[in-house]
């Protein structure tokens, strides 16, 4: 269970006008301004559970999944996963979590992605037996046969993400955060990394956190949502909340982007 | 520790293999590695054959120095060059994924980035070293061997904490300080020479602040006969350095989960 | 020429946001310059007669280069060049009415002479303070400053026109990095950026002079110091045009055929 409570996190960013006689004096005096990345944020998340985590850009969402994950320390509140405080425990609370970050690779560029998946079984120390298991399971279910002897600079960018959800699930977690998981990708890579995340979370009730613009991935895969804007949660609710009687999602979401000023 | 050793032989096996991904580019880049410290020992050897002698050190003497100091320097940079280039560790979000996986940051790092390419200068500081040892008249015994290989393991640690520094800075920074390269590739060119040649108060920085002199020129005066038996345990400063370096390591990852990058 | 004006200012007020960065470039800068005077200091207390220049001389020189360095060092290149070649990205410069190779040099200008503007005052201010010989001197006539200023821009000019031809190689060849580790290895020797080119053995020098390594710093450091005046000063300069003007054709020339390369390969 995923326990998050009046977490706050604040910013210091420097900040100075353009030209350079202002860059100059900038070299001697330098004005800071704090930017509010999550004022006062809650929620709680049930194991098994698939939750669509969305906002625009900058409204908070990478800074609540770096709290999730253990990266970042928030000024204010607290956070418990399955009993342990992410940031505190870091280490014993990283081995029960899959992280995919949509725009950057955790694969070797250059080497079989095969040959990545044996150094992240060293990392997380899974036991052989374990390690087949989940490599065959993987294989099949996200079709990546021949890909595995590829080096990871030859794949598309549909059979890396799939790659890289395998990699991230080699060690069994029990929680997985995907930020923009379909991003760039093909209709097809789409609906076959969509498929195989509902499948993965009904079997092994791994809880799933999605972060994504991408509203057709929120329809598909998750029936709560948690709107952020601005470092707050607007809203906590399903898919009905927040189409409100609209038929495309994406215009409701416009609409309520409208309503809330974000 | 047995496990952690483990991991990093298969970081290196993956390096191995990604560096013969690419050849040529690998070995034009052994060559570049030779030239730029080749570079240096042209410019020892010039010097040479107008001066002579430097602070009272024969050619020969200077070779065995430059070759220490050059191989300390190169087996330090094969090993922690993921320091090297942790700002951009830092910028492309590889750290955090280094940080969402239960295994210490250092060795995670070091294993990002071994570079085989160092084998360039190795080799020039093995042809060198070689040199100053057939020719600089040292009477080998079984002490001076040891202490060569004190040296090189001392100098090796000192120059991993240097490394260490740079990327704790980074931390702060988010960027590489161009100022750490006087420790680094500064130590490496003006370390060519015996350091007290640079006069009193840079010997006396060398010892007591960034102990390169307890690495370098003090074990060195012992191999020449010129320096008193215990300058052969000096080296040790080299593996005590490493703590204050931890040290801020650990502060810079804690203001890093802080802030956020 | 507008154009490449306002890219100069873009690239000035950069260099000067990051202030950390050139706070430290400096500080690193003095030591450098420290250790290198003490160095030579150490050889002329060896044997000062077998100094080829004064002390006082070789110090302005060490601290001169310092100063420069922006301006003449060969490893200072531009990676976003180098990326763009290889990721093909240079197909978009293409499209646009610019010559490649004129606003790559323009480029190139603007940056090295943005950052030494930036960099040398702080260096030229500091070792005009230390006591002498250890210090910068003050240039020896005022003809002399003159001529300074112009070789140290031609000198520039021709480093620029040499790191133009490492780009071009990169239309040809699989691993820039290597071409570009040797390239600037053979420029900071041969340019007197290990040892001053007068340190050589005298036959060696002579070769070494009518290379164009030896028309990019050397020049302009040594007449600042008055190691190179009157017939001499003369010759280097002539050099200093002429292999600035063969550079630059030979450039003009790989950039033509790199172009015709690329149109017919798409990238």
């Amino acid at each position: 269970m995923i326990e998050m409570s009046h977490v706050s996190k604040t910013y210091k960013v420097s900040k100075r006008d353009a030209g350079a006689v202002s860059a100059l004096k900038s070299i001697f005096h330098r004005e800071y301004e704090q930017v509010h990345a999550l004022k006062d944020v809650s929620f709680t998340i049930q194991d098994g559970e698939m939750v669509g985590y969305i906002g625009p850009n900058g409204a908070g969402k990478s800074s609540t999944i770096k709290i999730l994950s253990g990266i970042l320390t928030p000024d204010e509140g607290t956070c418990l996963i399955n009993g342990l405080n992410p940031w505190k425990d870091r280490i014993r609370h990283v081995k029960e979590i899959g992280v995919v970050f949509g725009q950057r690779s955790q694969l070797w560029w250059d080497v079989p992605v095969i040959d990545s998946y044996e150094l992240l079984k060293d990392i997380y120390r899974i036991p052989k037996s374990v390690y087949e298991q989940n490599k065959d399971e993987l294989t099949e279910l996200l079709n990546l046969g021949e890909l595995l002897r590829t080096p990871a600079r030859q794949l598309s960018l549909g059979q890396r993400m799939r790659c890289e959800i395998a990699a991230s699930l080699l060690h069994s977690p029990k929680i997985l955060f995907l930020d923009e998981p379909t991003i760039g990708l093909d209709a097809v890579s789409k609906l076959a990394v969509r498929e195989f995340i509902l499948n993965h979370n009904k079997k092994h009730k791994t809880t799933v956190i999605l972060t994504t613009h991408d509203m057709q991935d929120i329809e598909a895969l998750t029936e709560r949502i948690i709107l952020i804007g601005k470092g707050q949660i607007l809203l906590d609710g399903t898919i009905d909340d927040i189409k409100n009687g609209n038929e495309n999602m994406d215009e409701a979401l416009a609409a309520l982007y409208q309503k809330y000023e974000i | 520790m047995w496990n952690s050793l483990q991991l990093y032989a298969h970081y290196f096996k993956i390096q191995f293999h990604s560096a013969m991904e690419y050849k040529t580019s690998f070995i034009l880049t052994c060559i570049g590695q030779f030239l730029v410290s080749f570079n240096v020992f042209l410019g020892v050897f010039f010097m040479f054959k107008r001066f002579h002698n430097v602070s009272g050190y024969t050619y020969s003497e200077v070779m065995l120095c430059f070759g220490i100091t050059l191989m300390e320097f190169s087996i330090a940079e094969s090993v922690a060059r993921g320091f090297d280039t942790f700002p951009s560790m830092i910028a492309n979000g590889v750290f955090d994924h280094i940080m969402v996986r239960p295994r210490n940051e250092i060795l995670q790092v070091l294993g990002q980035k071994i570079e085989f390419t160092r084998i360039g200068r190795i080799l020039q500081a093995v042809v060198m070293f070689s040199y100053g040892i057939m020719k600089s008249g040292v009477q080998w015994s079984l002490a001076k061997v040891g202490t060569v290989l004190f040296m090189l393991l001392g100098g090796a640690a000192l120059f991993c904490g240097i490394f260490l520094i740079y990327a704790a800075i980074c931390f702060f920074t988010l960027e590489g300080l161009e100022i750490m390269n006087i420790l680094t590739d500064g130590a490496r060119e003006y370390g060519k020479y015996p350091v007290n040649i640079y006069g009193k108060k840079v010997l006396f920085i060398c010892t007591f602040f960034v102990p390169y002199a307890l690495i370098q020129y003090y074990p060195l005066l012992y191999l020449l006969d010129k320096g008193a038996w215990w300058y052969t345990l000096l080296p040790a400063g080299g593996f005590l350095f490493l703590l204050p370096c931890y040290g801020l390591w650990r502060l810079g990852l804690s203001h890093y989960k802080s802030v956020g990058s | 020429m507008k154009k490449y004006f306002s890219f100069f200012k873009l690239r000035f007020s950069m260099g000067l946001q990051y202030r950390t960065a050139a706070f430290a470039g400096i500080a690193t800068q003095f030591v450098w310059g420290s250790m290198e005077i003490l160095m030579f200091r150490a050889f002329y207390e060896a044997d000062a007669s077998a100094f080829p220049m004064t002390l006082q001389a070789t110090c302005s020189y060490v601290w001169m280069q310092q100063a420069f360095l922006a301006l003449f060092m060969a490893w200072f290149m531009e990676n976003e060049i180098f990326d763009s070649i290889v990721d093909g990205n240079i197909s978009y410069e293409l499209c646009r009415p610019i010559n490649v190779y004129d606003m790559w040099f323009a480029r190139s200008t603007a940056n090295r002479f943005s950052r030494a503007i930036l960099r040398c005052f702080p260096v030229l201010i500091f070792s005009a303070f230390l006591p002498a010989p250890f210090g910068i001197m003050a240039p020896v006539s005022v003809s002399a400053f003159v001529w300074f200023l112009i070789t140290l821009i031609l000198g520039a000019l021709v480093t620029i026109a040499f790191c133009m031809l490492v780009y071009m190689t990169c239309f040809f060849t699989v691993s820039s990095l290597g071409v570009r580790m040797v390239a600037v290895s053979v420029v900071e020797f041969f340019q007197g950026g290990v040892i001053p080119i007068p340190f050589f053995p005298e036959k060696l020098q002579k070769v070494m002079e009518l290379l164009p390594f030896a028309s990019m710093q050397n020049v302009a450091l040594r007449i600042y110091s008055g190691d190179l005046a009157g017939v001499q000063m003369k010759k280097a300069i002539i050099l200093q045009v002429f292999w600035l003007v063969v550079l630059v054709a030979i450039g003009k020339g790989i950039n033509r055929l790199a172009m015709k390369k690329i149109v017919i390969q798409g990238g």
